[in-house]
């Protein structure tokens, strides 16, 4: 029997008192792809960092391809064979791509030599792999498909048998996610070993041999993905049952709350980042906004929350609203019954050095059960308050005084959702809700938005999660470089319908975007724009 | 105003550009590694202050200028373990070292020569003398009697101290090592995403001290240049916020070297006029204040600091110590 290109004997990290990782072992055989999944903060990331020589165990021994190897720090991981792809790119941004893959792997003092010889290697890792890139272009130019191509290949530039991928489609189309994997499935037939860091259980039933389930510093289990299912994973990863569906009954729309008619959005540097795009949102009725990042959904979300101006129309229960930005703001949004949980709940819903309760009066500081006379604020009455909701949204711990930062991703937003949903907005605004939270918590936010929907109130969802999406909207419409693509209803779509129009491909089959769309078209959506 | 008046104030141009371009040229690799390095100033200082010491006691311009680039490079390691091993705020130890040298400099010049904070003056091979070229005069009276060429070769392009032409060196040298080597895409990469050149496997910590040295090392030229070329001895803060006029030239030429000799040429050249207001005087025909004159460059670096010469990207990750993300 072939020695495991990778063992991990017995490894333990702790930070402070955070145990990441307790005693774990793992075996990964060549020429397979193993799944690593786990919630946020389970200790992936720890794990990988060990083996890539950016933390120092504090106990337990790595053996690569049968051999004990210590890994102080990258240089020997790229030594051993170790390539990571990181979730978050490390690629210099005005670099192009032959010198970010050329950088620590130089041949000599001077770059003239090493870059000839980069380009040739990766004409040939280009033919081989369906990896082709433009080598002269520059990082901030390309698409983020592109840029974890360049990650790749900087990998196997350097010699890597080993890939590690550390939640690669977080920021991918589907069909870009669909070429990923392609690339991927080439590899492993030519012998290498591939780790794939995910909490998508779709992604690892779909392309895994093995997975091993992570949950709190601890490796739960490993099994064969063709001996196992999601609702097992899932069960694995959480450690109680749960409901990966939501639960939820057909709506039963009312009176239209929310009118938009021909918004443009502009920004600072003068690019339109909303062409102008209509849409309704009725009483008890989710509609979910799906896209790619960047396509003008952020913006979107600005103006309705009154933080970015607008030229168009947008009535709010038939009155019109100021996009202008001379007369509103964040609050008189909130008076008209709007309430926003946004997209980036560390930047723009918390401040993160603050109480609980201090951010749960933030935009509702004008409450009078928030004042004890005309001068000072109740501060009592604002903790008790907190203490409240923190019950009914079971944040844990429940304790109002302790700053934001130090409650888990999970947590932070359960405090947001908290502060938004009990103000009994009519319409809601939701970006990227369940973004770095974990399962059990993706469950009960989920059943919030819909009971708040139940209540008759409307709500505007925006995720670039396409299982989100589908399971919560009763209409989804699909944002493509600031025009809506299409409208569908989740009964009657898929996710690779949604995915053409993500990527700007209409029923019509004209793509509005340019590059990597007829890419796209080309490798993923050659088969499926003929169903269409 | 004549062609030969032309010639003299390019000439000292070239002069007093000189330590503003070696300290520009401080500041971009520096920065470029991405370390802001606001103690330009107290750098240049000290290191004026040791050079003309040492050359004084030695008699010799060159030993000064070690001893003045053995100073800079002492405050350049406590700038870079402040700021690089330990995380501190670059713009604090920048400061604090720009203090330290004004205060430190003159006090010592004071307890070893006992001259109000002055070394004494300067001379013989106790300073850079100027070089003549081969074929070119010297004298007043035979340049201004000499043919255009002869005038442009005598006044302007000979008779620098050796300084200059190593300072003028110095660009297409820098040019070089940033584009064309191994170290100068490294040293560009840890100013722009420093976890970039660590997952590759090259020292942050070891690039961005390199990086400090060297800004040390140019430091230290330049001021050995002010008070053992330019001037004949250290004067108390003669470095006059030449540090800072850099940093201004720095941002002006977008942290690049060939734009740096640039801007640092057009302050070189407006201190050059502020010292000639006669001619000023007699091209526009009336009197212009000289105060105004003087204030000209610092007038300029105001402008540009605050942003009105287009727009300029400093190096992305420029002032951020660098923590390993968990």
């Amino acid at each position: 029997m072939t020695a495991p290109a990778i063992e991990l004997k017995g490894i333990s990290k702790a930070f402070g008192p955070v145990q990441a990782n307790k005693d774990i072992s793992i075996r990964v055989m060549p020429g397979t792809i193993h799944g690593i999944i786990g919630e946020n903060g389970a200790g992936k990331s720890t794990l990988m960092s060990i083996l890539y020589g950016f933390y120092k165990a504090d106990a337990g021994e790595i053996w690569i391809n049968g051999q004990r190897t210590e890994i102080p720090d990258s240089q020997a991981a790229i030594g051993a064979g170790i390539g990571m792809v990181f979730q978050h790119f490390k690629l210099v941004e005005n670099f192009t791509v032959l010198e970010n893959i050329v950088l620590g792997a130089e041949d000599s003092a001077l770059l003239m030599p090493s870059l000839s010889r980069a380009r040739r290697e990766l004409k040939a890792l280009a033919e081989e792999y369906e990896l082709s890139v433009d080598p002269d272009a520059r990082i901030e130019d390309i698409g983020v498909g592109m840029q974890q191509r360049v990650e790749i290949l900087k990998a196997l530039y350097r010699g890597a048998d080993i890939l590690i991928l550390d939640e690669p489609t977080g920021v991918l189309t589907p069909a870009e996610a669909d070429h990923l994997f392609r690339i991927l499935e080439g590899l492993k037939r030519e012998g290498k070993t591939i780790i794939l860091i995910t909490h998508k259980l779709r992604e690892i039933m779909e392309i895994t041999d093995t997975v091993s389930v992570m949950r709190r510093g601890e490796m739960t289990a490993t099994v064969k993905t063709s001996e196992t299912d999601p609702a097992e994973l899932a069960e694995l990863m959480v450690g109680r049952k749960v409901l990966l569906r939501v639960d939820k009954a057909p709506a039963t729309p009312g009176a239209t709350i929310l009118q938009v008619r021909d918004l443009h959005v502009t920004d600072d540097k003068g690019v339109e980042r909303i062409k102008g795009i209509s849409f309704d949102i009725r009483a008890g009725e989710i509609l979910g906004i799906a896209g790619v990042a960047g396509n003008g959904q952020s913006e979107l979300l600005e103006v309705l929350g009154g933080y970015e101006v607008a030229r168009g129309e947008v009535l709010m229960n038939g009155e019109p609203i100021d996009l202008s930005g001379s007369k509103s703001d964040g609050r008189s949004r909130r008076r008209r019954g709007i309430a926003h949980v946004p997209e980036d709940r560390q930047r723009e819903g918390l401040i993160m050095d603050f109480a609980a309760w201090e951010n749960v009066a933030f935009g509702y500081h004008d409450d009078p059960g928030y004042q004890s006379n005309a001068l000072l604020m109740d501060n009592s009455a604002i903790r008790a308050d907190t203490a409240r909701k923190m019950e009914r949204f079971d944040v844990r711990p429940p304790n109002p005084a302790l700053a934001a930062k130090n409650f888990s991703g999970g947590n932070q937003q359960k405090i947001v959702v908290a502060r938004e949903i009990e103000r009994n907005p009519d319409l809601l605004l939701v970006g990227q809700p369940t973004r770095g939270v974990d399962i059990g918590a993706i469950e009960f936010i989920h059943q919030q938005i819909v009971a708040l929907r139940d209540q008759g109130k409307a709500i505007l969802l925006v995720s670039v999660e396409l299982d989100e999406i589908m399971s919560l909207s009763d209409r989804i419409a699909v944002m493509f470089d600031g025009r809506i693509m299409g409208e569908r209803l989740p009964s009657e779509t898929d996710a690779k319908e949604l995915g053409l129009l993500m990527a700007g491909i209409t029923d019509t089959g004209r793509a509005h975007g340019v590059g990597e769309v007829e890419e796209n078209l080309a490798h993923a959506g050659g088969d499926a724009a003929k169903e269409v | 105003m004549d062609y030969l008046a032309i010639l003299q104030i390019l000439d000292s141009t070239i002069r007093l550009a000189t330590p503003l371009l070696l300290a520009c040229l401080a500041g971009l690799y520096s920065e470029r590694a991405g370390i802001f390095d606001i103690g330009l100033e107290g750098k240049m200082l000290a290191a004026a202050f040791f050079s003309a010491a040492v050359a004084y006691t030695s008699g010799n311009a060159w030993v000064g200028m070690m001893a003045g680039i053995g100073a800079s490079l002492v405050l350049s390691a406590v700038h870079g373990i402040a700021s690089i091993t330990f995380r501190g705020n670059q713009l604090i130890s920048g400061v604090a070292i720009n203090f330290l040298a004004a205060g430190l400099t003159v006090v010592v010049s004071q307890s070893w020569f006992a001259q109000g904070g002055r070394t004494p003056q300067l001379s013989g091979d106790g300073r850079f003398n100027p070089i003549v070229w081969p074929g070119a005069v010297e004298r007043t009276r035979d340049i201004m009697q000499a043919d255009p060429g002869q005038q442009l070769y005598s006044e302007l392009i000979s008779g620098h101290t050796s300084l200059v032409y190593i300072a003028l060196l110095i660009v297409p040298l820098t040019w070089w090592v940033l584009f064309r080597t191994r170290f100068g895409l490294r040293l560009r990469a840890v100013g722009e995403n420093p976890a970039a050149v660590d997952t590759a496997g090259v020292s942050v910590v070891g690039l961005r001290f390199a990086a400090v040295a060297i800004a040390g090392v140019l430091c230290g030229i330049a001021g050995a240049y002010l008070a053992t070329a330019l001037q004949a001895g250290f004067t108390k803060d003669m470095t006059a916020g030449r540090g800072y006029i850099a940093l201004a030239a720095l941002i002006f030429a977008k942290w690049r070297p060939w734009y740096a000799l640039g801007a640092t040429m057009l302050f070189g050249f407006l201190q050059a006029v502020a010292l000639r207001p006669d001619m000023i005087e007699g091209t526009l025909g009336w009197d212009v204040q000289i105060q105004l004159l003087d204030a000209l460059p610092y007038i300029l670096t105001v402008i540009i600091l605050a942003g009105f010469v287009g727009k300029a990207i400093p190096p992305r990750a420029g002032g951020e110590p660098y923590v390993k993300e968990r």
